[in-house]
């Protein structure tokens, strides 16, 4: 094993000299935590709805102060009264507004007769988080107008909502992904891509001449991007909680499972690298896959979107990511700050996959050139 | 024993054949020079010997040891400079030079001896904490020639050791390993296309072209072998259409190659001949362009071997041998 350790060695030296490589590791998944974490996490607010009202009766004077009483509230939406509906259609398809609430001329009557009184929403659904925010609003802003003044006994059922953890801002929900994204550019970028660099410039020609063993090799090279990669995961896990705000990021047990987390991420990914790199001559290739693999890996992993949303053939993919298992248990210890019994079957799977991973990079790996 | 012991080597990429039946065999101590343009083989022959790549066919022994079946033992006895420069340039010198001694599993005891005095060898003491990068080409190369011998081996391979490198740079780097190989129980096996480093440098030469083994002796020899001990080389302004013939009718004369104005004339007595030449050409009234004489060199032994200049055949040649490459 000396050899190995001599590889690591080497690695580890060239890596300490190289702090343009650690700093270009890092900045990528802490500029997407902060830009994603905060671009998506935000409740949509000040929506501009037309309110064209044909009636001008006691019950849409009633919906337009409902209206105004929601823009000076959450802030979701705010009204802008038209007195000529073409006028709020043609400013709806131009931009300028985001809807169009319009008041029917029998609304009061319709009302006072108890004769299903209707108002209409006509929105700009090309932007779908808009209008479903929008639907949202207006539907929640009528079903307080149609409820009742007073009602000693409810007649409906109800449902009260209990939640197990504090709020989780969208940041903190990112965090898991971006650790996981730390770890993987610095596989590609302090792995891969020096991996094929140096055998193009003929470094590896060096090695192969020397009494190293196909296993003590692939072992040395593996265990150098783990250590790397470790280490990346470990800034941006620290750098990350600080950023989103964990509550008691530095709880000294959580700290013990993150670190366990983070090297069986590491060695997975490296062992998937190497796997995937191992036949590769051509410098540009890692650089070429960088992309793909990122998207393929980062996406289905859920950690961006829930996976029970995917389609079929993408839970098949996120069934086999390496990301997947590794985002569930970092979400598991940074949002519920659970134990081992909780990331067990995430941690064997890792484990398993660096293994099936290694043994086939090994039996791939030509001890010639 | 022989250091090396090389019987009809083969070795094919696809349908192309690299190598075709070479059998060579270096004495121990030698400094033996495989002289060849890019592309004739020598890199694919030295990759064979070294264990980088597998013959097709025939068997390679060095040290005793046979490169297909006990390729580890090779690898033990060996040290091996690769064509391309491959220290890592952020290492210090001596990082470079302890991290192959940890490869080749020099004991703890015997490294920093070994790597000192190797330093001293190629007179990069001084230098012996600073980054390979902030080296020169000539520097590095020694850094790489010091790193190649960490583990004392008995038989040092150098791909094109000096290629790249300025004419001081390379003039440094011969005596270095002359200096190195009388110091040492060390047998040298150098591929180059200089034919003056093959003619300074080694003891005796393989002239590899296309794959084949065309000639392998000393430079000495190699250089009495062919016709002539002068070759003069003379261009005329408007030579007659028969004035090859004349030539080859000076005296002394062994052979006459040439076209249009300018003709090499192989000579046994190369004085004689030009006097010769010259009153011809005054008698004829044909004027002469220019003349020189020199003594044989490895280039005419070449094209005596190969039938061309092995300065056009570096040119037909390819930049670099990728000959490797070619079985991926």
């Amino acid at each position: 094993m000396h050899r190995t350790w001599a590889i690591v060695e080497r690695e580890l030296r060239r890596f300490r000299r190289s702090p343009m490589l650690i700093v270009m590791s890092m900045i990528f998944p802490v500029v997407q935590l902060v830009v994603l974490g905060y671009a998506f996490g935000g409740n949509v607010k000040h929506l501009k709805v037309g309110v064209v009202d044909q009636d001008h009766g006691v019950p849409a004077v009633k919906v337009r102060e409902l209206a105004a009483a929601a823009s000076s509230g959450a802030r979701t939406i705010d009204p802008i009264e038209y007195t000529d509906p073409g006028q709020a259609l043609t400013d709806l398809r131009n931009g300028r507004i985001n809807g169009v609430l319009t008041i029917p001329p029998e609304f009061s009557r319709r009302v006072l007769e108890r004769n299903q009184p209707r108002v209409a929403l006509i929105e700009d659904n090309t932007d779908n988080f808009v209008s479903v925010a929008l639907a949202g609003t207006l539907t929640a802003m009528l079903g307080a107008y149609s409820q009742p003044a007073a009602r000693r006994v409810p007649d409906q059922a109800t449902l009260d909502v209990v939640e197990v953890y504090p709020y989780v801002p969208y940041v903190q929900y990112l965090l898991p992904g971006s650790i996981c994204m730390s770890i993987f550019m610095m596989v590609m970028i302090g792995g891969g891509i020096i991996f094929i660099d140096d055998k193009a410039r003929g470094l590896h020609e060096g090695y192969l001449v020397t009494p190293i063993t196909k296993f003590e090799l692939i072992a040395g090279f593996n265990l150098s991007g783990t250590i790397k990669a470790v280490l990346s995961g470990l800034v941006l896990m620290t750098v990350g909680s600080l950023i989103a705000g964990i509550p008691s990021p530095f709880d000294p047990l959580r700290l013990v499972r993150l670190f366990v987390v983070i090297v069986a991420t590491a060695f997975a990914l490296i062992s998937l690298m190497f796997l995937l790199m191992v036949r590769v001559t051509d410098p540009l290739m890692p650089r070429a896959m960088f992309g793909v693999l990122n998207t393929l890996l980062y996406f289905p992993s859920g950690a961006v979107y829930p996976q029970q949303g995917f389609p079929g053939w993408m839970q098949a993919i996120a069934a086999v990511d390496p990301f997947t298992y590794a985002v569930h248990a970092f979400k598991n210890l940074l949002l519920k700050n659970t134990g081992f019994e909780a990331i067990g079957a995430d941690l064997g799977y890792l484990l398993i996959f660096s293994v099936v991973s290694m043994t086939a990079a090994t039996m791939l790996f030509r001890r010639t050139l | 024993m022989n250091a090396i012991d090389v019987k009809d080597i083969v070795k094919t990429f696809g349908d192309f054949t690299a190598v075709k039946r070479i059998t060579f065999a270096v004495d121990e101590g030698e400094i033996f020079g495989l002289l060849g343009p890019n592309g004739a083989g020598k890199s694919t022959l030295i990759r064979m010997m070294t264990t980088l790549l597998p013959p097709t066919s025939g068997t390679a022994i060095v040290n005793g040891f046979d490169v297909v079946k006990q390729a580890d033992g090779v690898r033990r006895s060996i040290g091996v400079i690769p064509q391309a420069m491959t220290s890592d340039l952020e290492l210090s010198v001596e990082e470079n030079l302890l991290i192959f001694a940890k490869l080749y599993g020099v004991p703890r005891e015997k490294r920093g001896r070994l790597i000192a005095g190797l330093l001293e060898a190629v007179e990069l003491s001084q230098w012996a904490k600073k980054q390979v990068k902030n080296l020169s080409g000539g520097m590095r190369r020694r850094v790489e020639i010091a790193r190649g011998l960490v583990h004392e081996p008995r038989v040092f391979f150098l791909d094109e050791p000096t290629t790249g490198l300025d004419p001081v740079s390379r003039v440094g780097v011969w005596e270095m390993l002359q200096r190195i190989k009388q110091q040492r129980d060390l047998t040298v096996l150098l591929t180059t296309h200089y034919m003056d480093e093959a003619d300074k440098l080694c003891d005796r030469v393989a002239i590899v072209d296309h794959g084949e083994l065309k000639a392998l002796d000393s430079p000495m020899k190699l250089k009495t072998s062919i016709p002539g001990r002068n070759v003069i080389e003379v261009s005329f302004s408007v030579p007659p259409p028969d004035w090859r013939a004349a030539l080859e009718r000076l005296p002394d004369v062994e052979s006459v190659t040439g076209e249009e104005n300018l003709f090499r004339i192989a000579s046994a007595n190369g004085p004689a001949t030009t006097m010769a030449l010259m009153e011809a050409a005054a008698h004829a009234n044909i004027p002469v362009h220019s003349l020189s004489i020199q003594s044989t060199t490895l280039d005419d032994v070449f094209v005596h071997y190969t039938g061309r200049a092995l300065r056009d055949a570096l040119q037909d040649a390819p930049a670099s041998d990728f000959s490797f490459m070619r079985n991926r």
